[in-house]
């Protein structure tokens, strides 16, 4: 019985072992068939996979733009930012890629490794601060005006926060807002202040506590931040972390969410009101027909409202206060034209105080050294000297709660 | 020793042959016995066969799940870590790892001093390297800097270790426990530190160290970067080797393992040999940790670790302590986390797919010892008689 058996396992094994080899080479040919007839080829490096909204964000940009150009691509997902992201990038450029996508601030590095070594190919690394002065011809920061999409979501914010004082349920006083923050750099400062003041231009009374939590993807802690500030006074949430975390806790405690990184309707049918993302697809859009022509592609690329870069998803009509997406458009439509700007100087002060100069930390390095004026004609100009965002002021009426240095 | 436990295999069987003779009406209907020694071809049969059941049973997982067709799933997961030389190399980069760590732990646990520690002795020997580098990395001439990487990272994983083996010797605290709660301490002080050194400011990130003037980096020999990694493990692990089989040492770590009486009998100092064994233990996790920052990652993060501390508990017992079978259990998990890698970027699956296929496949493996370790013995009317795998 056992040696029977023992040798129909063996005699399995053959089999699979004799079908896995013809297999292998089979699939060779295919890849090599399908390489003659495309110039192009895509590599997308993610840091985590679909279940991050963050994550998912850029997978399905990735897939439209690809699809619609109709060139091969490769995705990986849940490359961490070290020494991996260097691996992916070169097994991408083994693969064939000749332009390689990555998603997360970590990566940068490992990116400009891998530009310098594989010169021929182009590396594009979304949210990135270094492309301007690492000097590269082949390596590229990505980022979006999303401050304004922030801002119009705010906008709907404050909205909300006007019904509920208008209702009754609340007073002008007690129109807190929370705000759930990975992280204590500009990207998120420059989010979170935008959105602020984008609720402050609806209602003045508006304030905002913000609470981070050391982490980009980290589910209980932001479904716990989210309480906490719940718990704490906040009658509105908004998040800039890449979990479900603090859209769920909002569900759960019937308190109103206001999204990132794209709608969270199914999961929060009752609370959710609106979502800014950004839409990664017409950059890699951009890129992959330059890269078809051989065009040369510059240091940074902001996306904006206008390359419709910067999206809002639908209002969702059950939870937003009335009016709100013909508020939103109407806003849209000034920040287009640029009679608005979201961090025009008299909207805002710091220490009690209006600013007319501030340099801010446009070239990283190690000594944190502000280096460029940033203010000018009465606004701050965010993601014009590079396309990551730079805004870093603490202004007045936001409280961070647990500021972790 | 073999020949001492054998015997006394044979001395329950046969005790549990008298039990049955006596309570014949009370044989339950399944009972195992310990096996005396199998023959190592037998042994080796039942883990083949084991691995090929469990590639059957993967692939009704496969094809119920997912609709694809498992064969090319598997053959996907062989591309993954041998597809090209570049993955083969990063193959081997991953299994250097997994291995050194497990032969960290080894002396440790073949003295049954459950050291779960890995994880923050690597964290506090990737620290000490990366600290070595911004610090020293622009004043100390390339030579001396990689000498003092080397020496703090060994010296901080030993002392990460020592410090529960000298509690563990004086006071014969919980090592389990301490060496546990000593990992936190390591990743919380990662943490302090990635916030002191992070660039930019706020962001939680240190990026790579030294990117432009390579200080402290480990250069790649005859273009491959990870070959140095390597070439340090196949040292460490014939070390390991000769240490625990031919030194006095190694049998000084067995007979503590055994029994800290005999030990004690014989003249063995028994505290002596623990706070010893745990420094050369921490001091390899200390190594791996110097490897990870100065030959591969030229970073530091929370997370970099990634579990090895903890994976490689399961590639050394996996191998049951033995340094050379510790090559193949550790490759088998480097190859099957790289194929499950692999397959995800291929089929779009989600990375806990391949997690459940390791999963399964490591359920077979571990399951099969117990078949190689114990007889089973089903009741059958009047007579008895032997079910095996």
């Amino acid at each position: 019985m056992k040696k029977k058996s023992l040798i129909m396992l063996l005699v399995v094994a053959m089999i699979a072992a004799f079908s896995l080899t013809g297999c292998g080479g089979s699939g060779d040919e295919e890849k090599s068939e399908e390489k003659e007839g495309k110039t192009v080829k895509a590599g997308f490096i993610c840091l985590h996979d679909e279940n991050s909204t963050y994550d998912l964000n850029f997978i399905n940009a990735a897939k439209e733009a690809c699809d619609e150009a109709g060139i091969d691509y490769e995705i990986k997902t849940n490359i961490p930012e070290g020494q991996e992201c260097y691996d992916a990038a070169a097994e991408l450029v083994d693969a064939g890629c000749n332009v390689i996508f990555a998603d997360s601030f970590g990566h940068e590095d490992y990116m400009i490794q891998a530009a310098k070594e594989f010169t021929d190919v182009q590396f594009c690394h979304s949210t990135g601060t270094k492309a301007h002065t690492e000097g590269l011809d082949n390596y590229h920061n990505a980022f979006a005006s999303i401050y304004e999409g922030r801002y119009l979501a705010g906008v709907a914010a404050g909205m909300k926060l006007n019904e509920m004082i208008k209702e009754g349920k609340i007073t002008e006083d007690q129109a807190k807002i929370g705000y759930v923050g990975a992280f204590t750099y500009a990207e998120v400062i420059s989010g979170y202040t935008s959105f602020f003041l984008g609720a402050r231009s609806e209602c003045p009374s508006a304030t905002m506590d913000v609470t981070f939590t050391g982490s980009w993807y980290d589910e209980t802690a932001e479904k716990e931040a989210a309480n906490k500030l719940i718990d704490g006074g906040c009658v509105l949430i908004s998040q800039h972390a890449d979990s479900m975390g603090a859209p769920t806790a909002c569900e759960k405690k019937k308190v109103p969410n206001v999204s990132y990184n794209g709608s969270t309707e199914k999961a929060c049918p009752n609370t959710f009101i609106v979502s800014s993302r950004i839409d990664w697809a017409p950059y890699y859009k951009t890129v992959i027909k330059a890269v078809q022509n051989g065009d040369k592609l510059d240091a940074d690329y902001t996306g904006t409202l206008k390359t419709k870069s910067v999206q809002l998803t639908e209002v969702n009509e059950k939870a937003a206060a009335e009016g709100t997406a013909d508020k939103l458009a109407e806003v849209q439509k000034k920040l287009e034209a640029g009679d608005l700007h979201v961090f025009d100087t008299s909207a805002f002060t710091v220490d009690g105080k209006k600013l007319d100069s501030y340099k801010a930390d446009v070239d990283t390095d190690e000594k944190y050294e502000k280096d460029t004026e940033v203010i000018k004609d009465g606004y701050f100009h965010e993601s014009e000297f590079r396309s990551a965002p730079y805004f870093d002021l603490q202004i007045d009426g936001i409280k961070l709660l647990d500021k972790k240095m | 020793m073999n020949e001492k436990e054998s015997k006394s295999n044979e001395m329950t069987s046969v005790s549990e042959n008298k039990n049955k003779t006596n309570h014949e009406n009370r044989e339950p209907l399944l009972h195992i016995t310990r096996r005396s020694e199998m023959e190592w071809k037998k042994a080796w049969l039942i883990r083949l066969a084991a691995i090929l059941a469990s590639l059957i049973v993967c692939a009704i997982a496969v094809t119920l799940a997912t609709g694809l067709d498992p064969i090319s799933v598997y053959g996907s997961m062989f591309d993954g870590a041998f597809g090209s030389s570049r993955k083969t190399w990063i193959l081997g980069k991953e299994t250097a790892l997994l291995l050194c760590v497990a032969l960290a732990l080894t002396p440790a646990f073949k003295m049954k001093f459950w050291n779960l520690g890995g994880e923050g002795q690597i964290m506090i020997g990737a620290l000490v390297t990366a600290a070595c580098m911004i610090c020293l990395g622009n004043t100390l001439p390339e030579p001396v800097l990689m000498i003092v990487m080397f020496a703090g990272a060994v010296g901080a994983g030993a002392i990460w270790a020592g410090i529960p083996a000298f509690f563990k010797a004086k006071w014969n605290t919980n090592e389990t426990l301490f060496t546990l709660m000593m990992n936190y301490v390591a990743i919380q002080l990662v943490a302090f530190f990635v916030i002191v050194w992070e660039v930019p400011k706020g962001s939680g990130k240190i990026g790579i160290i030294n990117q432009s003037t390579m200080a402290g980096w480990i250069p790649s020999i005859g273009g491959e970067k990870y070959l140095f990694m390597i070439l340090v493990v196949v040292i460490v692990t014939i070390g390991m080797y000769v240490y625990l089989k031919y030194s006095k040492h190694g049998y000084e770590i067995s007979v503590v393992g055994e029994s800290r009486n005999t030990a004690r009998y014989v003249g063995i100092k028994v505290d002596k040999v623990i706070i010893r064994t745990l420094l050369l233990s921490g001091g390899l996790c200390g190594l791996t940790g110097w490897l990870m920052v100065s030959a591969s990652d030229h970073t530091i993060t929370t997370t970099l670790a990634g579990g090895r501390g903890f994976l490689g508990v399961m590639v050394a017992w996996l191998a049951q302590f033995n340094p050379a079978a510790m090559v193949a259990s550790s490759l088998l998990l480097a190859f099957m986390s790289r194929g499950a890698s692999e397959i995800s970027t291929h089929f779009q699956l989600n990375q806990s797919f391949g997690d459940i296929i390791t999963g399964i496949v490591l359920f077979f493996i571990i399951g099969c010892e117990f078949f190689i370790n114990y007889k089973v013995h089903v009741r059958k009317t009047g007579k008895e008689s032997e079910a095996d795998v």
